[in-house]
């Protein structure tokens, strides 16, 4: 009967802190939100309307409501014209490379990080390599345009001491373009990418490696079959995460380190729509090109997240 | 066992040296690029210089340290950097707060919840963004650049993770008990106890504000009020002067080899000041707030 009575209490005075949250009214809390709800709903709302303008032929001195409507007619051009065709598909080239080798070598570097037991030297690595990360591709632009010069450029002058051949145009021959890209990108990105990696394999039991190693089990097949299967769960969320991003080849990264000779085969989506639309003057085009960007974009975020979810029991919020 | 076969210390070996060699190629362009800046223009030009300064001077700081130009445009990174910061973290504290209550404490966090992830996956595009910025008169303004960045909702959620698990709830409740509002518990107990996670985030804010160079090449038009990040981009990246409006021997002395690696290497040293504070915390935040559900 004590025992009954001291939760009905119990549970009465919970009721009572709930009801006195809510009866205070949360009127701050409303308050508070208002200022991120206004700069949202100014520059990330307000410009949705405009995407009408994929559906017509914008003229900036006719105005939304007198330039003409075309229906589907820019989407069509997209469809047809060459260069379009060839932008995307480099995107996909460019962002698929990059997605598969952030995934692998960031994974690579953390069971390889795991193995060093000097904490000093593990530290300093983790320093280092996280840097580059932080550096915005203004500033790594310059120094690759520097490093990766034909004329002189120390990478080059490198590769040709060193393994007497010619140098390389890593930022004028299309080809060489798309593997720069892709590795100056990894280059940047993989330290930070093992963070999560590393905390996954920090969390993995230590029981289960002192019973692979009662058992006989070496560290390398301690690797195959404890830490591999430890990191699937959270490969799972990164890949599928990363999925929302096949259509995002990197525009900053691009935009900082392409040239004309190299359009062919390393002009992506958002810096075509930037050439076609700002600078070009072709506004209902390039809207409808990033309309169609932002729609696969997001269906594709979406269903990373749910896949996220069901394999993983990833939530964000 | 196996730590002691010799197998494995062959490994070990072979994995510092490949280890020591990543973290190296990491930092050794801006160690090139620091070498040129201190070196005479006639080896740097002659490609002679890799990792350590030839006929060291301070010529190129001196030039670049000295140009109208390049000050004005740090300035106005530095400027921008501050205000953009401060407008971002505040309003995203305030929110975060509010978010890290639970449904059932705020009636309508849900509706809040979406309006959020919505402009996380969807967003108006270039043009239409563009075209807005210019109907409320935004244009060569340095509002075009901190008010449209000013919500990350990323950071939000980082932020509203910490909040979540950093503050006890029963801390809380005993303050609300007392009757404290949600100003007081906001001000006298997350600020307090969150400040580690707020720096951390703030120090990200800053280095996205420091770093953003986009915005300021399509909203400003005068490129007297670039900040350094766009200042860079055009001067140094797309070699482009002729916004610029610079005489002869000004433009010559801005695209040295060793002055530009003086440039860029200023517009990266922000960042490697704060590195040390920022990589203390971002290791725990990232944690946080991408495994943690």
């Amino acid at each position: 009967m004590d025992a009954q009575s001291s939760t009905t209490i119990r549970v009465k005075h919970k009721r009572k802190v709930k009801s006195k949250w809510n009866m205070r009214r949360n009127w701050p809390l409303h308050f508070f939100l208002l200022p991120a709800v206004i700069l949202a709903f100014v520059f990330s709302y307000a410009p949705l309307p405009g995407i009408i303008m994929a559906f017509m032929d914008f003229k900036p001195y006719l105005g939304f409501s007198e330039s003409p409507w075309v229906g589907l007619e820019q989407f069509k051009r997209m469809i047809e014209f060459e260069d379009a065709k060839q932008v995307i598909w480099n995107t996909l080239i460019i962002s698929a490379m990059k997605i598969i080798l952030n995934l692998i070598v960031p994974i690579v570097f953390a069971i390889l990080l795991n193995e060093v037991r000097k904490l000093l030297f593990k530290r300093t690595i983790q320093t280092l390599v996280y840097l580059p990360y932080f550096l915005s591709w203004v500033i790594l632009g310059g120094i690759m345009l520097d490093m990766l010069s034909v004329d002189g450029g120390i990478v080059n002058n490198f590769l040709t001491s060193v393994f007497g051949i010619d140098p390389i145009f890593f930022l004028g021959d299309g080809d060489w373009f798309r593997f720069t890209a892709v590795g100056t990108d990894v280059w940047k990105e993989f330290g930070y990418s093992a963070i999560v990696f590393l905390a996954a394999l920090a969390g993995i039991n230590p029981d289960l490696y002192e019973a692979a190693t009662i058992d006989g089990a070496n560290r390398f097949q301690q690797v195959i079959h404890i830490t591999l299967p430890s990191l699937l769960p959270i490969t799972i969320v990164v890949a599928t995460l990363a999925l929302g991003n096949v259509l995002n080849a990197g525009f900053d990264q691009i935009f900082n380190l392409y040239n004309p000779l190299v359009y062919d085969k390393g002009d992506i989506i958002d810096t075509f729509v930037y050439r076609e639309g700002l600078l070009g003057g072709q506004f209902s085009f390039a809207t409808a090109v990033g309309l169609f960007k932002s729609f696969i974009g997001m269906i594709l975020i979406i269903t990373g997240y749910k896949l996220a979810h069901k394999y993983a029991g990833y939530r964000i919020f | 066992m196996h730590y002691k076969s010799t197998s494995y210390t062959v490994f070990t070996i072979c994995n510092y040296i490949f280890l020591g060699f990543l973290g190296i190629i990491c930092i050794l362009p801006l160690i090139h690029i620091l070498a040129v800046s201190f070196s005479g223009s006639a080896p740097a030009n002659a490609n002679l210089v890799t990792f350590f300064p030839i006929e060291f001077t301070l010529d190129a700081w001196e030039k670049t340290l000295g140009n109208e130009r390049f000050l004005r445009s740090l300035w106005n990174g530095i400027f921008r950097t501050a205000l953009g910061t401060f407008i971002s973290l505040s309003c995203m504290i305030l929110a975060a707060y509010s978010l890290s209550k639970e449904d059932h404490e705020f009636k309508g966090r849900k509706v809040y919840v979406y309006f959020f992830i919505f402009i996380m996956l969807f967003n108006g595009g270039l043009i239409p963004t563009y075209i807005l910025i210019q109907n409320l008169n935004l244009i060569n303004t340095i509002w075009a650049l901190v008010l449209p960045s000013a919500i990350n909702v990323f950071n939000m959620i980082l932020l509203l993770n910490f909040f979540r698990t950093g503050v006890p709830k029963t801390l809380e409740e005993a303050a609300f008990i007392d009757g404290a509002g949600h100003f007081r518990i906001l001000f006298s107990i997350y600020l307090p106890i969150s400040l580690p996670a707020i720096a951390t985030i703030g120090l990200f804010t800053m280095v996205g504000q420091w770093n953003s160079w986009f915005d300021g090449l399509i909203y400003l038009s005068d490129a007297n009020k670039y900040p350094l990040s766009t200042f860079l981009q055009t001067v140094i990246v797309q070699q482009d002067l002729s916004q610029m409006n610079v005489d002869a021997s000004e433009m010559k002395n801005l695209s040295e080899r060793t002055s530009k690696s003086a440039q860029i290497f200023i517009g990266a040293l922000p960042i490697l000041l704060v590195y040390p504070f920022l990589q203390k915390y971002f290791v725990k935040g990232i944690v946080l707030g991408s495994v943690k559900e």
